[in-house]
């Protein structure tokens, strides 16, 4: 069992802790003048998302977690499970609601997305940060409007709404940032 | 020969901040001056090494003239021991500023090689030394920092005030439930120590509340942390030792001498055996001071103060490295 000693504490360490997997957000070094030092450490428990704080004796040791991020292609939903491969060697791991949750609004099929395994589970999907989706359903908005002001919403091909400019219509493709939500332009 | 190329080879600060800096130092030898203290140097490198079980020496070889198979020498983690010599064979009040070296150590307020102010005042005790200290302090940062009145509080009175129980009492579990009450989670502290306790909530809890504005005082430490301290006895006895805070920052810790050889000879073979409880090398004591202390250290005061700290305060910066032209990373 590979563990970390609390010298190579360092944020973006995947560690163990309390059973779940955990990445260190920050890692602070305290030690009185004379004395036992600390590592006072913020880590998020990636599988629920919460952070906390934990103090270690400078010195100890955390199990590593098994967690690597890896580029996957979005293949398909068959309702209960969300299919993704690896594009080389065509691996196919099956992500549950909880490891996508909000990221299903984002996936088209064939996107290529960052999955985040534990002992080759899917733990989190992100997706691509642009993305390129038909919108299904917007109202008609007036013609000639291109100030970009104001806006509207429009439902999109995964289900995901998010706000355009009056001109862009139902059938058009546009490019969205999964991070903030917002339109970027027409396709 | 390959070198890296990509390293940042600038200072960590600004020239305005070493300026500061240099005019700090001066100051301070401006103060001592006034005062006849004397200014000495005294060897970083030295055959013995701190025996403190929370501190780590540097290692280094000598092979030389003298030394034809080598020979062990350890960078100090303080001045301590060669100014006690001095002060045996009569200097009488002395300083020193020079650079300190402890492994491991590296932080926000933690630097592996860093520069100590280290004075000791003949016929003072810890609290006559802690209003000099003060003193010091506030010419220091003069025109820089505004400071209130200073603050003094017993080591016991700070755990009343801000854990709500006593430090010279409490058992195991108090601590843990003090800790847990707050929300501090803690591994590997089940077997620890009551010092390790005390430490978890002095840094956890106390120390961040400390020298808000002003300057504060803890002193009359657990005779279990008096380190180079006398030990006053009493119920419970106390070790005559005091630390400064400023902004929750800890700049200086104090004593009044142990001067008495058999007892530090005690402390030195008790760390010692610590050292090998908890599967620390060991390391050669210093027994040079044991032979100064047989001869008599005058009755006298001593404090170190982190001057990267008092720079980094009086200069408004986060961290250590914005006080100092290159920290670690970039040394």
């Amino acid at each position: 069992m590979a563990t970390y000693n609390t010298n190579e504490f360092k944020a973006g360490l995947k560690v163990m802790l309390d059973g779940d997997p955990c990445t260190i957000i920050e890692n602070q070094f305290v030690k009185p003048g004379k004395g036992q030092a600390f590592n006072r450490v913020k880590i998020r428990n990636l599988r629920t998302g919460r952070v906390i704080e934990r103090t270690f004796k400078s010195g100890d040791s955390m199990e590593a977690a098994d967690v690597i991020d890896t580029e996957m292609q979005y293949l398909y939903n068959d309702g209960e499970f969300w299919h993704f491969m690896q594009p080389e060697t065509y691996e196919q791991v099956a992500a549950d609601k909880n490891a996508v949750a909000e990221t299903a609004k984002w996936l088209k099929e064939q996107d290529i997305c960052v999955v985040t395994l534990w002992n080759g589970v899917p733990l989190t999907v992100e997706p691509p940060q642009i993305v390129t989706l038909k919108v299904t359903e917007t109202d008609p908005g007036v013609r000639g409007d291109t100030s970009g002001g104001g806006g509207k919403p429009a439902t999109l091909e995964t289900g995901a709404v998010v706000r355009v400019p009056l001109f862009v219509q139902t059938g058009e493709t546009i490019k969205v940032n999964t991070r903030t939500g917002e339109y970027i332009s027409r396709a | 020969m390959k070198l890296d190329t990509h390293s940042d080879w600038r200072p960590a600060t600004s020239l305005e901040v070493l300026k500061r800096r240099a005019r700090m130092l001066a100051r301070i030898r401006g103060f001592f001056a006034r005062r006849n203290v004397l200014e000495v140097e005294t060897p970083i490198l030295s055959p013995t090494a701190a025996t403190d079980p929370h501190l780590q020496s540097f290692a280094t070889r000598y092979t030389g003239p003298g030394k034809p198979d080598g020979c062990m020498f350890y960078l100090q983690t303080s001045p301590e021991f060669p100014m006690k010599r001095l002060l045996a064979s009569g200097s009488g009040s002395i300083y020193q500023i020079c650079k300190a070296f402890r492994n491991g150590e590296a932080g926000r307020l933690h630097n592996p090689e860093f520069t100590l102010l280290e004075w000791y005042r003949v016929g003072f005790d810890h609290h006559r030394l802690m209003d000099e200290t003060a003193e010091l302090v506030t010419e220091v940062l003069e025109g820089q920092f505004r400071l209130g009145p200073v603050e003094k509080l017993s080591y016991r009175e700070a755990f009343l005030r801000y854990c709500g129980l006593d430090p010279h009492t409490a058992g195991t579990d108090e601590f843990a439930a003090c800790a847990r009450e707050r929300g501090i989670r803690v591994d590997g502290l089940s077997r620890g120590t009551l010092d390790s306790w005390r430490d978890l909530l002095l840094t956890h809890v106390i120390q961040p509340q400390l020298g808000k504005g002003r300057l504060t005082f803890l002193y009359d430490y657990p005779a279990s942390q008096a380190a180079l301290a006398r030990v006053r006895p009493g119920n419970p006895p106390v070790a005559e030792r005091f630390e400064l805070y400023l902004e929750g920052a800890e700049l200086a810790n104090g004593f009044h001498e142990l001067d008495n050889a058999g007892e530090q000879h005690r402390r030195f073979e008790r760390d010692l055996a610590r050292r090998k409880h908890i599967g620390l090398p060991g390391v050669p004591p210093d027994g040079s001071l044991l032979a100064a202390l047989e001869h008599g250290l005058p009755a006298c005061a001593g404090v170190a103060l982190g001057v990267d700290r008092l720079v980094m305060l009086a200069t408004g910066g986060a961290s250590l490295a914005e006080a100092m032209a290159f920290p670690i990373d970039r040394a």
